[in-house]
């Protein structure tokens, strides 16, 4: 029983640890540009997929460091060309353009590399269990575990300490003041766009490894990242990084009882937070209302 | 009603009927071509290559969008999940005729009830939210019942959806509308519950409650400083739009003899808003014109590639990109701009 126990609260950490990689970048777009990408799942099999494609040439190691960076690159072209028209508009322009987006390169990643799942292959030493006796946990998952460690650490410590990251702070309470004050509104947002893809498509590749790729391998991620967000409290990054932990672990730890009400224990953590604490639960009141 | 209507046409200025100023020349013009279309369907639509069930299918996703625009467009707030609440309803009416009565009325009320109820109850949860949150808690929430419909094997069905039901012959006493045989017939049913629902939709936005929901888009701080409930306005709004839904989603039901998962994925409430956007979602009959350009589409894209996908979102994109008006709302700013002084 232990084992099984086990078992499925380090899947709920790494699940949880997806969760807060996808809904972090997810909140920090729409933080800043009050745009809720649709997209972002796609980002994260488009830095799977070109990761995939890279690693004959650049071995396992130089994909994982260059896939997340041209994902990001691509961010960058996206919101330059599209979705910076459309930041001053209803919000519905935003979530149909992202939405329609989604579909573009969820059936692009069909048609270029086939609709079928790819297998992503590992370098052996991550593919071992790390005991016999814990057969389940493979370095690859400490691995992955480490790696979303050490980034949420440096994001946070890169929003804390750089110039750059105080402006983006800043930008999400008032935006226009920072505009005023002098800064670039327009690269700030672009610069903010690429970082979340980027951890979209660090994702991608994290993801890419524990379960193959398919086109489709962001959507799963998509709808508990939204709700990671609103539990955790639209606003706060901390929250949405408790979120994603929260509901990770949730999940995972139903599953050991009741495996059908996996996703259900979600909902119901999303229907309690919007009825009990509606800011969620670290979000500032009257931030978003 | 005609009380009703008698005291609100007091607060209006002499000489103004709050009527009046929606029936131009013009707009009977559009209105009789509308229901000349649309009654003439099973005459015209075959000589273009079209079959009867198209245009049933494009009914019914209109009605969805209309009773979406009453909130997106006519008090300007976006939810991006009344998939949820149209899923409802073809699953509400499909386990009615399924498991509990074998009678078409029935069905559609208790699907109508139940998809509008749930929709009403989750309004009150969320109508302190504003912009992107409110859409992003109504697809959050609109999921869960994807997900319901999904799990819950036993009842509903699973991923391979609800079967073994049909729609029933309805009874009106002396005579009987038999409704499960031959296209055009159905279409005809169809079509009256259509027109009697987007009849009640127009009188309600040419109301008072109509009018109040325009000053609340138009400028919602205002309108809560002129003493207006503009919380409880969006909520009822919210409901009324998610009943319309769910009336459309009984007929989808009806349509197919079919409900699926799918009617419930946050995919078709991305299409109900797209449909509304293309035809205009500040027009009464935009998303009319948007569903049957969606269908249309969708219709001969995905029956010449199997990347129908990719078509559909670049559409999307360019909508968003160059058409933000839509359809009818661009053929309105041009009537303006020509009538404008110079």
């Amino acid at each position: 029983m232990w084992q099984v126990v086990l078992f499925n609260v380090t899947n709920g950490l790494i699940i949880g640890a997806f969760y807060v990689l996808m809904a972090l970048g997810l909140s920090l777009i729409l933080n800043l540009s009050n745009v809720i990408n649709f997209a972002h799942g796609n980002f994260l099999a488009l830095g799977g997929y070109l990761a995939f494609t890279l690693t004959p040439a650049l071995g396992y190691w130089g994909a994982l460091l260059i896939s997340p960076l041209l994902t990001a690159l691509l961010g960058v072209l996206v919101e330059r060309l599209m979705i910076r028209r459309i930041y001053n508009r209803d919000p519905v322009y935003s979530l149909l353009l992202t939405f329609g987006l989604a579909f573009v390169i969820q059936d692009a990643c069909r048609y270029i590399w086939g609709p079928n799942g790819l297998p992503m292959g590992l370098p052996d030493m991550l593919a071992q269990p790390i005991t016999p006796d814990l057969f389940f946990i493979t370095w690859y998952r400490v691995f992955m575990v480490t790696i979303v460690i050490v980034t949420v650490v440096g994001l946070f410590a890169f929003l804390r300490h750089t110039r750059i990251g105080l402006r983006i702070r800043a930008g999400t309470f008032d935006l226009e003041t920072v505009a005023t004050l002098g800064v670039n509104v327009r690269n700030l947002r672009t610069f903010n766009f690429a970082v979340g893809c980027l951890l979209a498509g660090l994702s991608g590749v994290l993801a890419a490894g524990q379960i193959g790729l398919n086109p489709n391998m962001g959507d799963d991620l998509l709808m508990p990242s939204f709700i990671a967000i609103i539990v955790g409290g639209v606003g706060s990054l901390i929250g949405t990084l408790f979120g994603g932990l929260l509901i990770g672990m949730a999940a995972a730890l139903t599953t050991v009882f009741y495996p059908a009400a996996s996703e259900a224990v979600i909902y119901a953590i999303l229907v309690a937070v919007l009825l009990l604490r509606p800011r969620g639960l670290l979000g500032e009141e009257g931030m978003f209302s | 009603m005609s009380a009703f209507f008698a005291a609100a046409r007091e607060r209006l200025p002499k000489g103004q009927d709050f009527k009046g100023q929606y029936f131009k020349g013009q707009d009977l013009i559009v209105l009789v071509v509308i229901w000349a279309l649309l009654i003439g369907v099973p005459f015209w639509l075959p000589f273009l290559g079209g079959y009867t069930a198209l245009a049933s299918k494009v009914l019914v996703f209109g009605l969805a969008a209309m009773g979406l625009n009453i909130l997106l467009g006519f008090t300007g707030v976006l939810s991006f999940g009344h998939a949820a609440y149209f899923g409802l309803g073809a699953y509400g009416a499909g386990l009615t005729l399924r498991y509990l009565v074998h009678s078409t009325p029935l069905a559609m009320l208790a699907g109508t009830l139940f998809g509008g109820l749930a929709g009403t109850l989750f309004g009150l949860l969320i109508v302190r939210r504003r912009g992107v949150y409110f859409a992003m808690c109504t697809i959050a929430f609109g999921q869960l019942w994807y997900y319901l419909a999904y799990s819950w094997n036993d009842f509903t069905g699973g991923f391979d959806g609800l079967r073994d039901f049909h729609r029933e012959p309805i009874g009106f006493g002396a005579f009987t509308l038999d409704i499960t045989r031959g296209e055009t017939t159905f279409y005809f049913f169809l079509l009256a519950v259509f027109a009697a629902a987007v009849g009640l939709m127009g009188l309600l936005l040419r109301s008072p409650f109509g009018r109040t929901l325009l000053a609340i888009r138009e400028n919602a701080r205002r309108a809560l400083f002129l003493g207006i409930p503009v919380e409880r306005h969006i909520w009822l709004s919210f409901s009324i739009s998610c009943f319309v839904a769910a009336l459309a989603g009984t007929l989808y039901a009806l349509l197919n003899n079919f409900a699926d998962p799918l009617t419930l994925h946050y995919s078709l409430s991305g299409y109900f808003v797209v449909m509304t956007v293309t035809g205009g979602m500040r027009t009464f009959w935009g998303p009319l014109v948007g569903a049957a350009l969606f269908v249309l589409l969708q219709d001969y894209i995905s029956s010449m590639t199997v990347n129908w996908m990719f078509f559909i979102g670049v559409m999307f994109i360019l909508v968003v990109l160059f058409f933000p008006r839509g359809l009818l709302g661009m053929r309105r700013a041009a009537a303006r701009n020509a009538s404008a002084p110079k």
